[in-house]
């Protein structure tokens, strides 16, 4: 049942670790009726082919306003650009006419919803729904996209797919619109894949499927993948670099491992102690006091200095910038950042 | 489905039962003699007054009209008004006078109300949508009889497009100014209701979700937004369809259209009861079997609706 894949094997699929997405200095504010929400303040990441980027943080912090800003879905207004690029294959994407940005959505790189139910048509089959991407981008008949609608359910393993290709999405279960959403965001072997919170409408055991599945295709495809969750359970096995985002920026990056081994940002420090542990049954679980800032007025300096146990004064005049973080012999850890004064306490204190 | 539909017109019988009664009680219980009324400032001879009320059964106790009115209208037999001709053929007269207007109207509101709505709900905010906002704010508030004059002095006084009044009923052209007023209040309905279903509806998961996918403008329009958006529209179609027909009494009136509406008004003023229960009691099944094709329109459109 690969067929769909090998029909359209694309010959400039890049190899492994090649650079794919840049996100350089972004910004982006919504000019809201009380004023200028500032929901993007710099952020910089980048994805490689084959490679898997979890975004993580709370409601609010960025996250998902990033990733649509990526895939050009961001409601404009009241959602602006006011400042970056975000380059792909090394080309800007924000610069680009809205053809040439639209022939990218879908084809390269495609996203998966949170909630599949509200994000899939429930008026449409699921196999119009998944036909419609060979229909539209590459000008295949009504025959021809439903044999591939079959396919791809069969390759997301949805039970009987010939049978429920015409089906509509409120006749499947959670887990399975769900599979139904990755097949499309797949239809078409795109380079990357952002997938905002696909899990969090599930319950746990079909998050588990749905996160192999999604593990696997990536794999067999050599697909960049951006993975935004503010589940750490989620993240740790499928990840291979995290980035944690607070009010708009990103406070910390760090390979998956080092992070949940050794933090160097209080915050993540925070969000790591407040995962419940079997070890730590009957005790009270941990929770960081305080609640997310208000985009429209951030504190000053350090956004998340009024939560933190460490803040100093110099944390509430200055923003930190993301720093280097180097280990107790003064080695430069690759990959590691910390936007934090006292990332050196925080890691090795 | 089929036995959805069974169930629906078994509904209908009751309510066919219901609506003669309350009509034919609500007719005959109007005060004044009918038959006396028909001699004007004359004085009545009794004993023609009396053979009359005979021929039209109107001597009778009300229960005893009102079952023969229905076992004649069993047999086919409308009953006859008081001029003498058979309602049945008063209402073969009128009924396609009125049902040529009614689609006249319709086909206006439907087209130009979705397109009116269409457009204002793409481009909220426009100078387009703030227009088709003040204009249809204004006929909604305009009472119908008001607009129909307007129309009558604008096109037919000063600019001498059409005559006042319609000369001929069944000239189709001449029903063209007639239809546009009749059809002008629900116009402005369906393109309100159109604005705003496409408003929610752009706003939808699905629609991003359709953005995502890479699919040009056109086809997130035609295909994604305007068969969810249409659902609501639809069903004010539909009902409006039965409404445009039993409602067109002031604007026939108006514009000496001869339909139902002209000759329910008069058999009203003259109580004739037998033309008034039979021209409503067809004017309910016409609603009835419309709201019945509305509800089964809405399960094509929309798959979640089953019926069973």
């Amino acid at each position: 049942m690969t067929t769909v894949i090998e029909n359209n094997q694309k010959n400039d699929r890049l190899e492994v670790g090649t650079p794919l997405l840049e996100v350089k200095d972004l910004h982006v504010e919504f000019h809201t009726r009380d004023g200028i929400a500032k929901a993007v303040n710099g952020v910089n990441y980048s994805v490689a082919a084959g490679e898997t980027l979890a975004v993580l943080g709370e409601s609010g912090s960025g996250k998902s306003v990033t990733a649509q800003t990526i895939m050009g879905i961001l409601d404009m207004p009241p959602g602006k650009v006011t400042q970056g690029q975000i380059l792909f294959r090394g080309q800007d994407m924000l610069t680009m006419g809205n053809e040439e940005r639209r022939k990218i959505r879908g084809q390269k790189i495609a996203m998966i919803f949170q909630d599949a139910l509200s994000a899939l048509n429930p008026v449409l089959s699921v196999g119009y729904q998944l036909g419609e991407m060979f229909r539209v981008h590459q000008g295949a008949s009504k025959k021809e996209a439903k044999e591939k609608a079959i396919e791809l359910m069969d390759r997301v393993r949805i039970p009987a797919a010939r049978q429920r290709v015409n089906d509509y999405p409120h006749q499947f279960s959670g887990g399975m619109r769900q599979r139904i959403m990755i097949a499309m965001a797949l239809s078409l072997q795109p380079d990357l894949i952002i997938a905002d919170e696909p899990t969090t409408a599930l319950d746990v055991t079909v998050q588990a499927q749905v996160m192999d599945l999604l593990a696997e295709l990536q794999a067999e495809y050599n697909m960049g993948l951006i993975l935004i969750t503010h589940d750490l359970g989620v993240v740790a096995d499928v990840a291979d670099k995290i980035a944690v985002m607070y009010a708009g920026r990103i406070v910390e990056t760090a390979p998956v491992h080092e992070l949940y081994a050794n933090p160097a940002h209080p915050y993540t420090k925070g969000l790591l102690r407040s995962i419940p542990r079997l070890d730590q049954k009957g005790q009270e679980l941990y929770a960081i006091k305080g609640l997310p800032p208000n985009l429209l007025k951030v504190p000053a300096g350090c956004a998340f200095n009024p939560r933190c146990d460490v803040a100093t004064d110099l944390c509430r005049t200055e923003i930190p910038a993301l720093h280097h973080v180097t280990d107790k012999d003064g080695k430069e850890l690759t990959g590691r950042r910390s936007a934090c004064h006292l990332w050196k306490e925080t890691l090795h204190g | 489905m089929g036995s959805y539909v069974l169930r629906r017109v078994l509904q209908m019988i009751p309510v066919f039962f219901g609506t003669t009664l309350l009509i034919f009680v609500m007719v005959y219980s109007l005060p004044g003699d009918p038959v006396t009324a028909l001699f004007g400032d004359k004085a009545a001879d009794p004993a023609v007054v009396a053979s009359i009320k005979h021929t039209y059964y109107l001597d009778q106790p009300i229960w005893k009209q009102y079952l023969h009115y229905m076992g004649n209208l069993f047999q086919g037999d409308f009953g006859t008004s008081f001029t003498g001709r058979p309602v049945s053929d008063i209402m073969a007269d009128a009924f396609p006078v009125t049902i040529r207007l009614a689609l006249m109207a319709f086909v206006f509101e439907m087209v130009l109300g979705l397109a009116l709505g269409v457009l204002s709900g793409l481009k909220r905010g426009s100078i387009a949508d703030t227009l088709v906002l003040i204009l249809t704010l204004v006929v909604i508030s305009i009472p119908v009889f008001v607009l129909a004059y307007i129309a009558q002095t604008v096109f037919a006084t000063n600019l001498g497009w059409v005559t006042p009044t319609v000369q001929d009923s069944y000239d189709l052209t001449q029903l063209v100014l007639p239809a546009t007023v009749l059809g002008s209040l629900s116009l402005a309905y369906v393109a309100r209701l159109t604005r705003t279903s496409i408003g929610e509806n752009l706003r939808a998961d699905y629609i991003r979700t359709a953005v995502a996918k890479g699919l040009p403008r056109r086809t997130i329009i035609s295909r994604h937004l305007l068969r969810n958006s249409l659902i609501p529209v639809v069903t004010f179609l539909g009902t409006d369809l039965g409404a445009l027909m039993g409602g067109a009494i002031v604007t026939e009136g108006i514009f000496n259209v001869q339909g139902i509406g002209n000759v329910l008004y008069r058999a009203i003023n003259q109580k004739e009861g037998p033309t008034v229960v039979g021209i409503v009691t067809v004017l309910v099944i016409v609603y009835l079997v419309a709201s019945l094709l509305v509800d089964l329109l809405y399960a094509v459109l929309d798959p979640r609706i089953r019926y069973a």
